[in-house]
This record gives structure tokens, sequence and C-alpha cells, in this order.
């Protein structure tokens, strides 16, 4: 299951500072009638890298997409960053700047270029100056290893490449919490491997990262945290290590028993 | 190995292939000829229907256009010499109509010696579209377009400069408004920035025209000759709704789709009842209503020029159905999209305009532009509300002269192939259009 992290984790940057980041207290979301997620509890610190799994439908990504308010939660309280979130626009589209989103369908804007998809929010969100946000999108391209398909439009490029591209224009707004849904789901085997390197090199740098995502090889080697959602609940929670070797709920046995083939 | 069959022999490739050219085809046109036209009993006798179709047609239609008259006072006439020239029963074109009221068919009964203001309008359209229509023109000139409705309302009606230019200053007035009530938040400035303008028109515009007029006399540079709205006929006719009808009737069609698919009750049914309403009632019945009804609710004495209400009525036309053109567009979209846009904190205009609408006017394109030529074609309809179109208030108008009386296929054929010009052109500009934006790189 490890097989895609090949390399040591420097885990020097890996610090969770006392500081938090994301505070989810007592939060209910209903989908007309039906209650997906339940008292929902849950405190990130800055620094953490949470790996969010569960069964397909157990409402890991409603959970995620109610950080940046892509959903809306209709009982308790989300507070990012310091700011609650509530209907006002203007805090959410803070929140929203401070919070990167990384999507399973990458989400590209294909009638634009690389370049073009990564410095079109620094320029018109945080006006930064366009010459300013070109060389802020290059460093990140860089980064990910694709500045020479910067002039390039997404169409043209691999999946593993598209959704690279994608965590680059996260990147480029200088977010301070990133979000991931299942990043990798959409990929082809041989390309998982890029996406999750540039993940892992995320985390080193101290990344507050929370992700949705069954590459347990990858919770293994960088998560400080696994969280176990089922039926909009969260069930079980532990450090990689004890979550993997010594799962408590039934659920979460028969979850990893399916997953890891065991 | 076992539940391997046992005639299976293992196999190891040790060469690779290489790539060979497909089979060589009987190609040449025998082949086309066989595949496309004479593939079966059927296909057999299809195309030979079609030939003699083609040949009966030919039949009637080339001895007509060869024997084509190009000069000839009147139609008794150029029978005349038709008769003369191939005999009795023969029979011809009378291409001299054409020559000798071409002018009618374009500028209608629009003053002679004023005929270069309207082209002089018609070239300067060009310019101001080439920044618009395409990329390689430097932006600078959209400077002119911005300005060029004002110019072409001056060339074309003539009057005072000072009309045009207070007009121009209350959009003007509403730019700055919203300018610089922007920080104090959208609401309050889209309120200034139409309320201002409106003020301004409604109660300083006229007067200020006038007095500026006054002040400095009705000499050429800031006086041009008047022509009122019935003189306006022809192509010029045509021409000036359906440019002034599909300019204005673009951004309203966006502001009508993106209204059908606001979250806001009152907007969203207001949008789906007017494109409703309109969509539901025939053009003709908008004319009638703004040659006839308007009249009853403006106040009496006002004076609302006939064009410009035709204008409003083919606009708002035209916007309906663009709208459900774009919302097409728009539903097209994944969901991602906006999304995505959400997520980077852009707000609800800046996802649309820099992320939403160009991908959906995109996939729109066709649909608007055929929109845009079905409201040029129906520009002819003007003639029921008394103005001289050129398919019939000015064909008509050039039959009812002695001269010409009787002449009947040419003056049709000449203002449909001026029609076909303009609908070609449109129609090919979308797909060179469609070409320049294609950046999707789907494999066909
Ligand atoms: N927009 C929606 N409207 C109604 N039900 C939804 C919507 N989105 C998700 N759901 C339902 O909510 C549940 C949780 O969905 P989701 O958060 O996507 O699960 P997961 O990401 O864990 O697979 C699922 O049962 C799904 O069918
Ligand atoms: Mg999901």
């Amino acid at each position: 299951m490890s097989e895609v992290i090949d390399r040591r984790i420097d885990r020097s940057h890996m610090q969770v500072s006392d500081e938090v980041a994301i505070q989810i207290s007592r939060m209910n979301k209903w989908y007309g009638s039906f209650h997906v997620l339940r008292d929902i509890d849950m405190t990130v610190h800055k620094g953490e890298r949470i790996v969010i799994c569960g069964p397909s439908g157990s409402g890991k990504s409603t959970l995620i997409r109610c950080i940046n308010r892509l959903e809306e939660h209709q009982s308790g309280k989300i507070v990012v960053d310091g700011i609650e979130l509530t209907s006002d626009l203007k805090n959410i589209n803070k929140v929203r700047s401070e919070v990167g989103m990384v999507f399973q369908h990458f989400n590209l804007f294909p009638h634009l270029t690389i370049l073009e998809n990564c410095t079109l929010a620094p320029i018109w969100v945080r006006k930064t100056p366009k010459r300013e946000a070109d060389e802020v999108a290059m460093h990140f391209l860089k980064k990910v290893k694709i500045p020479e398909q910067a002039h390039k439009y997404p169409g043209q490029l691999s999946g593993g490449q598209q959704q690279r591209v994608a965590i680059a224009r996260s990147l480029c707004m200088k977010p301070r919490i990133m979000l991931f849904d299942e990043p990798t789901s959409a990929l082809d085997p041989e390309m998982i491997k890029e996406v999750l390197d540039t993940m892992i090199e995320l985390a080193e740098e101290g990344m507050t990262m929370l992700c949705v995502t069954h590459e347990m090889g990858f919770a293994q080697a960088v998560a400080n945290r696994v969280i176990f959602m089922d039926q909009g609940q969260i069930v079980e929670q532990n450090e990689p290590a004890e979550f993997f070797r010594n799962p408590r709920s039934d659920r979460t046995k028969l979850f990893l028993s399916q997953i890891l083939g065991h | 190995m076992s539940d391997t069959p046992a005639q299976t022999v293992p196999f190891v490739r040790d060469t690779m292939l290489p790539p060979a050219p497909p089979p060589a085809s009987q190609a040449g046109a025998l082949r086309w000829l066989r595949e496309n036209l004479l593939s079966g009993p059927l296909n057999i006798a299809l195309t030979l229907l079609g030939i003699g179709a083609v040949w009966y047609l030919l039949q009637g239609i080339v001895p007509w256009l060869a024997h084509s008259v190009w000069s000839a006072d009147n139609l008794t006439q150029c029978r005349q010499i038709i008769t003369d020239r191939w005999g009795e029963g023969a029979t011809g074109a009378c291409w001299a109509v054409i020559r000798e009221r071409w002018t009618q068919f374009l500028f209608g009964f629009y003053p002679q010696h004023l005929y270069w203001r309207p082209t002089l309008a018609f070239a300067l359209l060009f310019v101001a579209l080439a920044p618009v229509l395409f990329a390689r023109v430097p932006k600078k000139l959209l400077w002119f377009s911005v300005a060029y409705p004002f110019v072409a309302f001056w060339l074309l009606w003539g009057g005072s400069l000072f009309l045009p230019l207070t007009v121009a200053a209350g959009f003007g007035l509403g730019w700055a408004a919203f300018a610089l009530l922007h920080r104090f938040g959208t609401i309050p400035a889209v309120a200034a920035a139409v309320l201002l303008p409106v003020l301004w028109w409604l109660l300083f515009a006229g007067d200020l025209s006038r007095d500026l007029t006054g002040l400095v006399g009705r000499e050429v540079p800031f006086w041009l000759e008047q022509v009122r709205s019935d003189k306006f006929g022809g192509f010029v006719l045509a021409i000036t709704i359906g440019v002034a009808g599909i300019a204005l009737s673009l951004p309203l069609g966006i502001m009508l789709a993106l209204g059908r698919q606001s979250d806001m009750f009152l907007i969203k049914t207001l949008a789906v009842s007017f494109i409703e309403f309109i969509r539901g009632v025939p053009l003709i019945t908008l004319l009638f209503t703004a040659s006839l009804l308007l009249n009853y609710f403006l106040p009496p004495g006002t004076t609302f020029d006939i064009i410009l209400r035709v204008i409003i009525m083919v606009t708002l036309f035209a916007a309906a159905y663009i709208a459900e053109v774009i919302r097409g567009g728009l539903a097209a979209l994944p969901r991602g999209q906006y999304e995505a846009a959400d997520a980077l904190g852009l707000d609800y205009w800046k996802a649309q305009r820099l992320i939403i609408l160009p991908q959906a006017l995109k996939i729109s394109i066709p649909g608007i532009v055929s929109t845009f030529i079905g409201m040029f074609k129906d520009t002819t309809l003007v003639v029921f509300v008394g103005l001289l179109d050129p398919l019939k208030g000015i064909t008509d108008a050039v039959r009812a002269s002695t001269d010409w009386k009787g002449i009947y296929w040419e003056p049709y054929i000449f203002v449909g192939a001026i029609f076909f010009i303009f609908n070609f052109a449109m129609s090919r500009y979308s797909m060179h259009l469609e070409r320049r934006l294609k950046t999707d790189h789907r494999q066909e």
C-alpha cells in the first residue's frame, strides 16, 4: 500500500502549534430532510496534517466543503482562522481567499492558460500587480514541476499535471490552510505518485492540510491524525500508526479491511 | 500455470513492428462518384432525380440571366430590348431597374445631397467593430467603439452636436458615480449609476443642449442638417435598426440569462416572465405596440421617435431569445467551474465575468449569431408600422412608379443578395470566432 511513497519524509518543519486554525463545534447540516452531518466537533491546529477517510456517502466532502462554505451548515459553529462563517459574504470571501481547495476533478478553467489560471485570483481578489502575480505563479509552477507548461491550456495536460496545476493555483493565493477532496481518485495509477509527492512537499513545509483521501500510504507517511467518518459522524480518530494497527470501532475495522484488502 | 489451455504456446515478441501505411485504395474521382452517388439502386435513382431537378431549374434561370438588360429607362423599353435581341417570347432580367434605383434601395428617401453621411457612418462602423471583433486590432481603438453610437447618431439624424454630447455625458455621469461609490457597496453604486443619468437626461440634458445650440448658432461644426426619421428607408434603415438592436440586445440578453439563474426570487421571476412573455408574442405585435400603444401611455405632446421605438422593441425581442441561448451555455458548464471560482474567493460578478460568461458565451456563439441573423432579417417587418424597409417598402415604392410598374423578381433578388452578404459574413465570422476561442483541445 505504501509503494507510492518512496522517500524519506523530512519532518523538521512539520510542527503542530497551539494556535487553532479551524474550530468546528456541534455543527449539523441537512440536505433537505437528509441529515448529512451530525454534531461534528473538530479542532484543527496550525500545522496539522489530517486525513479524513470513510465509506462513500459518509459526508467527507460535505464536511470539508463546509469549511470554505461551498456548503452552508444549518446549526453549530465553524470558525476558520478566527473568522466565523455566517451568511456575511465579506467574511466568506475572506475565508475563501485564505483557504485553498483542490478538487477531485481539478476544475481548472479551460479557457485560460495554465499561467492565467494561477494568476487570476491573485490579480482579481488580492489585487496583486500582474507582473508580481506572474512571478509568484511561475514560482509555484516550478515547485509542482511544470513551469514549461505555463502557456498551454489545461486540455493539453495529463490528469496528473492538471491536478498539480490546481494545487499551484491554490498556492498562488498564499493560503494558510489547504483542503483536498480526493485529489488522486480521478487519476490513472501512474499519475497518483506525482500528485502525492507534491502534497508531501507541502506537508514538509508545514502547511495545515485537510485531505479526504483513501491513499493510506500517504496517511501513514504524512498525517498526524486520521479521522474516520461514517453516516455523517466522526466515528474514530487517532494518530495514523495507532489508527491502522489498532482500529477500535467495528465500522473502522470493516472499512480498513475493505480498502486494504485483508 | 495449470489453468493455461494446453495449446497456448508461450510467446515473446523480439522485434517490434514499425507502423505501416493503410492499404492503397482505388483513389480518385471515380471512386468518390461510386461511393457517394451510385452506391446502390436507390442512390442511383436519387442521383438521377437530383440531376433532373437541377437541370429543370437551370433551364428556367440560365436564359433569364443570360438575357440581362442593364440599361433601359423603363420596363416597357426593357422588354422591347429583350424581344429585339433574343426574339419573340424570350424572357430576360431587367437589371436596369437596379441601375436606376439602387440609391433608393440603399438610402430610401434620405436627401440625396446628404448620402455621404450614412455612407460615412457605415464606413466608421467597421472601424468601431474592428477592435471588438478581431484580436489583432489595437485595443486603444475601443475608445472609438464607445464613441461610435453617438457619432453615428449625429451623422444619421443630424441636428445639434450637443444632443449626442449631453446624452453621452449622462453615461459618463453614471460611470463616474459607479466608480466613486463602488467602495460603499454594489447596490448604492448601481442605484446611483442608474438614477443620476436618468435625472440628468430628464431634467438637464434637453435644456442644456438647446441653450448651447442657441449660444453657438446653427453652424457647421456644431450643427448638421436635420433628417427626419420618415426619410429613412432601405438598407440605411435596416442596418441602423439591426446594428443598434444587436449591440443592445447582447448585454440585455446576458443580464436576463443571469437573472433567470439568480437565487433571488424577485429577480428570477421578473426575468422569467419577461423572457416568456416576449417569446410568446409575435414581433409584429411588439412593433404595433411601439407604433400605436406607446402614444397613449406617453404624455401628450411628447414626440418619441418611431425608429427609436422600433429599435427598443427589436432589442427586447432579440434579448429574450439571446437570454435563452446563453442559459443553454450556462447550463452546459460543469458545477465545478462555479465551485472553483467560489473557492478562490471571487465574488459573484467577478466569477461571472472572468470564469462563467467567457465559457458560456463561447458555447453560445452559434445560437447568438443565429439570433442576430434572424433579427437582421426581421428588420424588414418594420414595413408594417409604416417604415420603408428595403424588401417591401422600397420595392413597392419602385413598383408604384409608372416606369417600373410590373417588375417583380429583380428588386427582390437584389435586396435578397445584399441581405445574404451581410448574413453570410456574420455566419463566417462566428465560425472564425469559434475556431479562435477553441482552447479545450478535445479530440475531434
Ligand atoms: N447537493 C446535494 N444534495 C443532496 N444530497 C447530497 C448532495 N451532495 C451530497 N449529498 C448526499 O450527502 C451524502 C454525503 O455526500 P458526500 O459528502 O459527497 O460524501 P462522501 O464525500 O463522503 O462520499 C451522500 O449520501 C450524498 O448522496
Ligand atoms: Mg466525496
